[in-house]
C-alpha cells in the first residue's frame, strides 16, 4: 500500500490517481504522445491541466485554448507527454484550428488519441469521434461533465457505447477529478495494446463514394504497405486536403506507415500552423 | 539504385494523385455532403443506442429562464450595464482599501526610508532623486493603484466567464458586431479591456479572421480600463459633482463616470463600423456561438489562474515601462536651460495647442510623459501644475509625484491652474480617447507584428481624442462662453 501516500497531492481528495506523477510542462524524454482533441468546451483543458498539473487557464466557453499546450506526466514509470490541441466539431473543414488537430493526428502519430465528448451532447459529438477514429486507431473516449448530464438525468451506457466505437470509454467528470485514475489505465492500456482498439468505421452510403474509395484505398495499400490508416488517406483526397496532397508528392506517407517520426510530424504540424 | 527508388515512389506518388483527382470528378461536388451525412447517420445511431434521457421536465428550468432574461430583447442590455456596473462598482470601492494601504506603505513609509539610505550611503543627490523620487516612485505609484483592482476585477471577471455569463454577453452584442463588420466575440476582448487593455488585446487570440482580431486590437482602447478610472472619478467627483446639490454629488458624479464608459463602448462600435468601411474592408465572418451551460464556478482555481495568468502578467509589463517613465519625468523636471525646466519649456510649448482643444500644455505634456501606464496621469499633472505655478505649500519638490489625501487640495491646485469645467470634461474624454499605453501598444506590437498596426493603434484614438476635445470647446465657448 505504499501509493497512497506517497506524497501529499496524492493523499488530496482531488487525486485518486495512484502511479501518477504529474510533470507540468516538462515533457523531456517522453516515450508516449498522447494528443487530447474534442468538442469545445467539453473540458479538454480540465482533463490538461489534471493529468499534467499544469493550471492552463479554462474557461466556460467555447474555443478557450488558442495556442496548443504541451505538458508530461509520468504513469507507472512510463513518461508520456500530453497535446492539447484546439477544440474543434469537426475535422472535415479549411478551418486553422481543424487543420492543426487533423494533421497533428494524421502526421504527428500520437500513440494515443483521448478525445473528450460531452455526455449531454453526445450525438453531436460523436461526428467529430467517428472521423478521429477514421485517422487513428488507437483512441480513448473520455466521456466527460456526466455530473452535468445525470444533473438534467441523462444516462449514457458507456459498455454499450465502448462496444459501438470499438474503443475504451471512460465516464468522468474532470473538474472534480472523478474518473482520471480510469483514464489513466486506460490509455496505458491502450498504448501497451492490452486493449486492442476495433474503431468503427464510418459507413458510406453512396455507391459512387464508397466504390471510389475503395479504388484510391486499394492503391495506397499497393503502394504504401503498412500504412495504417489507408482509408482516411483515401478520403482526405477525394475532398482536395493540400497538406495530405503534398505528403503523398513528397513521399512522406511512406515514413508514416514505417517508424513513426514524431517529431518529424510535430514539425510538419508546426509549419502547417504557422 | 537510392536514386532510382526515389524516382519510382515518385511516380507511384503522381499517379495516386492522378487516380484521386480523376475519382474527385466522378463522385461529383456533393460528396461533402454525402460523407458528413453517413456520420451524421452513424452517430446518431450509436447515440440513440446509448443515451436514455429521462424526458420528465423538471419543474424549474433554471438554465432556460436565466437564458430567457439574460439574451432577452428588453432586459438582456440593461442586465448586461447594471453588472458591468456592479463589477466596477465591487473593483472601484473594494480596491479602495488595499490600495491605501499598499501607497502608505510603498509611498509615505518606504520611500523616505530609501532616500535617507540612498543619502547615508553617499549617493550623489541627483542619482538619489533619479533613482527613489523618479523611478522608484512611478513604480509604485503603479504598483498600488494598479494591482488592487486588477486583482479583484479578473478573478470578477474570470468568474462571470466561468459561470457562463460572458457568452451571453457576446450573444447579445453580436448583432451589433456584426452590423459594423466586426466579429461578435470582440464582445469578450472589449469586457476584458475594462480590466486592462493589454489583457484585452491578447485576448482577441480567440478571434480567427485576421481582419476582425486586428479591429478588435485597434478598438480594445476604447474600453476604459483600470488605470484609467482613477482619473474619471476624481475628476467627476470634483468638478461635475460640484454642479449640483451635494445630497446628488455622489450620484450625478457616478453617473458621469459610467456615461463615459458607456461612451467608449459607442465609440468602439462607430471606430469598428469606420475600420470595416475603410483601411480593413470586409464581411464580418459568421461565427456559431454555443451558448455553453451554467455551471456553479470555480472559486479558488479561478482566483489561482487569473492571479497568475493575468493580474502579476499585466502588473509587471507595467512595472517594467513605468520604471524608466519615473525617469524621465524627473529629468525633466530636474534639468534646467536658460532659467526653466525642461518641462517648463514643454509645458509653454504645448499650451496654446492645449487651450484650443479644452485643455492645457500640463495635461498634454503629463499624456506625453505618462505614456508607460495611465496610472500615473493625474499624479504627474499635479506635480507639474505645482512646479510651473510654484504654488507654495503644495508638493513634494521638483520631479516628485504625489496625491493628496483631501478633495479640497485638488481643488485648490487645479484652480491655481486655471483649470475649468472644460478643462475637466475634457481631460475625461481625452483620457478615454486617447493612445494606449506603451505597455498595452508593446501588447499590440507582439500579437500584430506589425509596426503599421500599432501605429495606426496609438495614431487614430490620439488624432479622434483631439478632434473629439476641440468640437467640445468650440461648442463650450458657444454657449458659456
Amino acid at each position: 500500500m505504499k501509493t497512497h501516500q506517497r506524497n501529499e497531492c496524492d493523499s488530496c481528495s482531488h487525486s485518486r490517481s495512484p502511479h501518477l506523477t504529474r510533470l507540468g510542462i516538462n515533457s523531456d524524454r517522453f516515450e508516449f504522445t498522447v494528443a487530447l482533441a474534442g468538442n469545445p468546451n467539453t473540458g479538454k483543458s480540465t482533463v490538461f491541466n489534471r493529468l499534467t498539473g499544469l493550471r492552463q487557464h479554462t474557461g466556460n466557453w467555447p474555443g478557450k485554448t488558442v495556442t496548443r499546450a504541451e505538458g508530461g506526466f509520468i504513469y507507472r514509470d512510463k513518461r508520456y507527454k500530453l497535446i492539447d490541441l484546439p477544440g474543434t466539431y469537426s475535422l472535415l473543414s479549411n478551418t486553422a484550428d481543424e487543420e492543426i488537430a487533423r494533421n497533428f493526428i494524421l502526421f504527428g502519430q500520437p500513440d494515443v488519441t483521448v478525445i473528450v465528448v460531452d455526455a449531454m451532447r453526445l450525438e453531436r459529438n460523436l461526428n467529430l469521434v467517428l472521423q478521429i477514429l477514421e485517422i487513428t486507431e488507437k483512441s480513448v473516449l473520455c466521456l466527460n461533465l456526466v455530473d452535468e448530464a445525470s444533473r438534467h438525468r441523462i444516462t449514457v451506457n458507456e459498455t454499450k457505447l465502448a462496444a459501438d466505437l470499438g474503443v475504451p470509454v471512460v465516464p468522468a467528470t474532470a473538474r472534480k477529478g472523478v474518473g482520471m485514475a480510469e483514464l489513466l489505465k486506460a490509455i496505458h492500456d491502450v498504448v501497451h495494446g492490452l486493449y486492442p482498439c476495433r474503431p468503427h468505421r464510418i459507413r458510406i452510403e453512396s455507391e459512387t463514394v464508397r466504390s471510389a474509395v475503395e479504388m484510391l484505398v486499394e492503391k495506397l495499400r499497393a503502394a504504401y504497405p503498412g500504412l495504417p490508416n489507408t482509408r482516411w488517406i483515401a478520403l482526405r483526397l477525394l475532398e482536395g486536403d493540400v497538406s495530405v496532397i503534398e505528403a503523398v508528392r513528397n513521399n512522406e506517407l511512406a515514413s508514416l506507415g514505417h517508424d513513426p517520426m514524431v517529431e518529424k510530424g510535430i514539425d510538419a504540424v508546426r509549419a502547417v500552423a504557422k | 539504385m537510392k536514386k532510382g527508388e526515389d524516382e519510382n515512389s515518385e511516380s507511384i506518388g503522381e499517379s495516386i494523385l492522378e487516380l484521386a483527382s480523376s475519382l474527385r470528378w466522378k463522385v461529383g461536388p456533393d460528396y461533402h455532403d454525402q460523407l458528413m451525412e453517413s456520420i451524421y447517420r452513424d452517430a446518431a445511431r450509436m447515440a440513440d443506442r446509448a443515451v436514455t434521457a429521462v424526458d420528465e421536465k423538471p419543474r424549474v428550468d433554471w438554465d432556460r429562464l436565466l437564458d430567457r432574461a439574460i439574451t432577452s430583447r428588453i432586459f438582456g442590455f440593461p442586465i448586461m450595464t447594471i453588472a458591468l456596473a456592479i463589477v466596477l462598482w465591487i473593483t472601484i470601492s473594494g480596491a479602495n482599501v488595499p490600495s491605501a494601504l499598499l501607497s502608505r506603505l510603498l509611498l509615505d513609509k518606504l520611500h523616505p526610508l530609501l532616500r535617507n539610505a540612498g543619502a547615508a550611503v553617499g549617493l550623489p543627490v541627483w542619482l538619489n532623486g533619479l533613482t527613489f523620487d523618479g523611478m522608484y516612485l512611478a513604480m509604485a505609484w503603479v504598483v498600488s493603484v494598479m494591482l488592487p483592482p486588477m486583482a479583484i476585477f479578473f478573478p470578477l471577471f474570470t468568474l462571470m466567464e466561468d459561470f457562463g455569463f460572458l457568452p451571453r454577453v457576446a450573444f447579445n452584442l453580436d448583432p451589433i458586431f456584426k452590423k459594423v463588420g466586426a466579429h461578435g466575440k470582440q464582445a469578450l476582448s472589449m469586457s476584458m479591456g475594462f480590466g486592462c487593455n493589454a489583457a484585452g488585446v491578447i485576448s482577441a487570440r480567440i478571434i480567427d479572421s485576421p481582419r476582425e482580431k486586428l479591429i478588435a486590437i485597434i478598438t480594445n482602447n476604447f474600453a476604459l480600463c483600470n488605470g484609467r478610472w482613477p482619473t474619471q472619478i476624481l475628476i467627476a467627483t470634483l468638478f461635475i459633482g460640484a454642479l449640483v446639490p451635494p445630497a446628488l454629488a455622489g450620484l450625478i458624479s457616478s453617473m458621469a463616470v459610467v456615461g463615459i464608459a458607456l461612451l467608449g463602448v459607442v465609440l468602439t462600435f462607430v471606430t469598428s463600423w469606420f475600420l470595416s468601411r475603410t483601411i480593413l474592408k470586409g464581411e464580418a465572418s459568421t461565427f456559431s456561438l454555443e451558448l455553453p451551460p451554467y455551471r456553479p464556478p470555480q472559486i479558488l482555481r479561478t482566483l489561482y489562474t487569473s492571479l497568475i495568468d493575468r493580474t502579476v502578467f499585466v502588473l509587471w509589463r507595467a512595472v517594467v515601462f513605468a520604471i524608466p517613465a519615473g525617469a524621465v519625468i524627473w529629468l525633466l523636471a530636474n534639468i534646467s536651460a536658460s532659467g526653466l525646466t525642461i518641462a517648463e519649456h514643454l509645458i509653454r510649448q504645448l499650451n496654446p495647442f492645449g487651450l484650443l482643444i479644452g485643455l492645457n500644455g500640463v495635461i498634454l505634456l503629463a499624456y506625453i510623459i505618462a505614456i508607460p501606464a495611465n496610472e500615473i496621469v493625474i499624479p504627474t499633472i499635479l506635480m507639474l501644475t505645482v512646479m510651473s505655478k510654484t504654488i507654495a505649500g503644495f508638493g513634494e519638490g521638483a520631479g516628485v509625484m504625489f496625491e493628496f489625501e483631501q478633495l479640497s487640495s485638488y481643488r485648490t491646485v487645479f484652480s491655481a491652474g486655471g483649470w475649468t469645467l472644460l478643462t475637466a470634461i475634457n481631460l475625461m474624454l481625452f483620457s478615454l480617447v486617447h493612445n494606449p499605453c506603451s505597455t498595452t501598444l508593446y501588447t499590440i506590437y507582439k500579437e500584430t507584428r506589425s509596426v503599421k498596426w500599432t501605429l495606426v493603434s496609438a495614431l487614430l484614438p490620439v488624432v479622434m481624442g483631439i478632434l473629439i476635445c476641440f468640437f467640445i470647446a468650440r461648442l463650450y465657448f458657444l454657449l458659456i462662453g
